[in-house]
């Protein structure tokens, strides 16, 4: 009976963490992301952890407040906020809903994460095409697709047009966490959510 | 409010006290467990974790002081990108020295607040920028031995370390694919960009000898492991007990091996230049530095300095 009780207690408070939403990418709740790993009621506490998406994510005070205040609004007093660091996150966190909705707000979601390996990290050399190179350079830089980082695994595709025919113009984006890419077929930029 | 110059409101006294998105920052390890794993020496501990948070501020604080001189958006968008990660390691590194020491200094503390002596970076990240080649050459150089130093770090006995580690080495794998690309880009460029780069390599080499040097700290806390388990619990498996830190001379092979490819790739040949000495044998981890590391933290810490009671 206690349990069923804190159960539900937990599941409530569950339920209001997991409508606070990410301050970069307001189309998708932390829980979507992934960044949200629990939530728990220890003698009347919340206690919410929720993990950065990268070390220097500057977003991660935002989430903390936003969770904070949130869950008061939602009638809990007592709230901490923890920050958990491993194991480290990953694109593979992100639901499916989550991708879903990144692509309905024209990002292309990520695929498969390259899986962690013992040893050395292979060295990706092939250049990435730029607008600054690209019209100059010699056979060196080929016309074709690289899909940086993404293992072998299928292309990114455009979330305008779903061409699979894009290129990546640089592997850093507005944020930390996303690549700027171009569809070739209806020449329209966007944003990756890059595999890590 | 009314204040005559936006740092004021640094010092204003409320708790919630902010004056730009991403500031009023907190513990960056709020929550996270940072007990002293048995037999880890917490000064010893400390000291690493300042070495290793070091050359990550110093080397953000050169990025960043790129920003609006790259040669295109792109590129801005990249060198701040990774300017920040390495920022964000270095505050999970620096706290996480101030928990292990039992000091009770924060991030701030060490960022702002410390001399130079007291900075343990390798002197590679505090030399002045050059040109884009030698910012290039030296993301190059530091990223892949960071990055192989890192990898090793994720199985490290200190589990916050180890964790820190883990997440740095998804990042970094990028830092180093970014350079590398710029550099065989402009390696194998036209005659002036092979010409640069030949000129970065030759100006950034002699500070590379220096990585691979291991300071007391490190070796201590390297060989820690081979001896530290010896509670005999462990029986015959103490060999393969993880250490704390890394010896840095056992990254070499693995550094000189990334180097070789890209080089290769980029029609650049290793340069054959004389490591710069330290003086009377002390070097960037003991806190001896060179000329342009004075300029480097007047610069960085002048603010928190004027407003020594000031929030971020």
């Amino acid at each position: 009976m206690t349990s069923t009780r804190h159960h539900d207690v937990v599941a409530d408070a569950r339920a209001a963490a997991e409508t606070v939403t990410d301050p970069e990418l307001p189309m998708l709740t932390l829980a979507d992301l992934g960044v949200l790993r629990d939530v728990d009621v220890v003698d009347g506490r919340v206690i919410v952890s929720i993990t950065p998406t990268y070390t220097g994510c500057p977003a991660m005070d935002t989430m903390r407040d936003d969770l904070v205040r949130t869950l008061h609004e939602a009638g809990y007093d007592d709230v901490e906020v923890r920050t958990v660091l491993h194991p480290p996150w990953s694109t593979d966190w992100i639901s499916e809903e989550g991708k879903r909705k990144l692509a309905e707000a024209g990002i292309a979601p990520p695929g498969a994460a390259p899986s962690p390996q013992q040893g050395p990290v292979p060295l990706t050399l092939e250049p990435a095409p730029s607008p600054m190179i690209m019209n100059t350079s010699g056979p060196m830089w080929s016309e074709s697709v690289h899909d940086h980082g993404r293992g072998g695994g299928s292309a990114v595709r455009c979330p305008q047009c779903g061409s699979p025919d894009t290129e990546e113009v640089s592997r850093f984006s507005a944020t930390a966490c996303k690549a700027l890419r171009r569809c070739r077929s209806c020449t329209e930029p966007f944003e990756h959510v890059k595999e890590i | 409010m009314g204040f005559d110059n936006a740092y004021e409101a640094l010092t204003e006294g409320q708790d919630d006290a902010r004056w730009a998105f991403g500031t009023g920052f907190e513990d960056p390890l709020s929550g996270v467990d940072t007990t002293l794993p048995d037999g880890v020496d917490g000064a010893d501990l400390a000291a690493y974790c300042v070495m290793l948070g070091d050359d990550a501020l110093i080397m953000s604080h050169r990025l960043q002081q790129w920003c609006t001189w790259l040669p295109e958006l792109e590129e801005e968008v990249a060198v701040a990108n990774i300017a920040l990660d390495l920022l964000g390691q270095a505050r999970l590194l620096l706290t996480r020295a101030g928990a292990a020491d039992g000091g009770g200094h924060g991030e701030d503390y060490y960022a702002f607040f410390r001399p130079e002596h007291e900075f343990r970076n390798v002197r590679l990240v505090e030399l002045e920028n050059g040109d884009f080649a030698e910012l290039v050459t030296r993301l190059l150089v530091f990223s892949t031995w960071r990055l192989a130093l890192l990898d090793r770090l994720r199985v490290s006995r200190d589990p916050v370390l180890a964790a820190i580690a883990a997440k740095g080495v998804k990042e970094i794998t990028y830092h180093r694919d970014y350079a590398a690309q710029w550099t065989v880009r402009l390696g194998d460029g036209t005659d002036e960009s092979h010409r640069r780069m030949r000129a970065a390599l030759e100006a950034v080499w002699p500070y590379v000898d220096e990585l691979f040097t291991a300071h007391p700290v490190e070796q201590r806390l390297a060989v820690q492991a081979a001896e530290g388990n010896g509670d005999g619990a462990r029986g015959g498996d103490h060999d393969t007990a993880p250490a704390v830190a890394i010896d840095p001379g056992t990254l070499r092979s693995e550094f000189d091996d990334v180097l070789a490819q890209v080089l290769k790739a980029a029609s650049l040949e290793r340069p054959e230049v004389a490591p710069i000495p330290g003086v009377a044998g002390k070097l960037g981890r003991d806190g001896v530095h060179t000329e342009a590391m004075g300029y480097l933290l007047a610069e960085m810490q002048s603010v928190a300095r004027a407003h020594p009671e000031g929030r971020w």
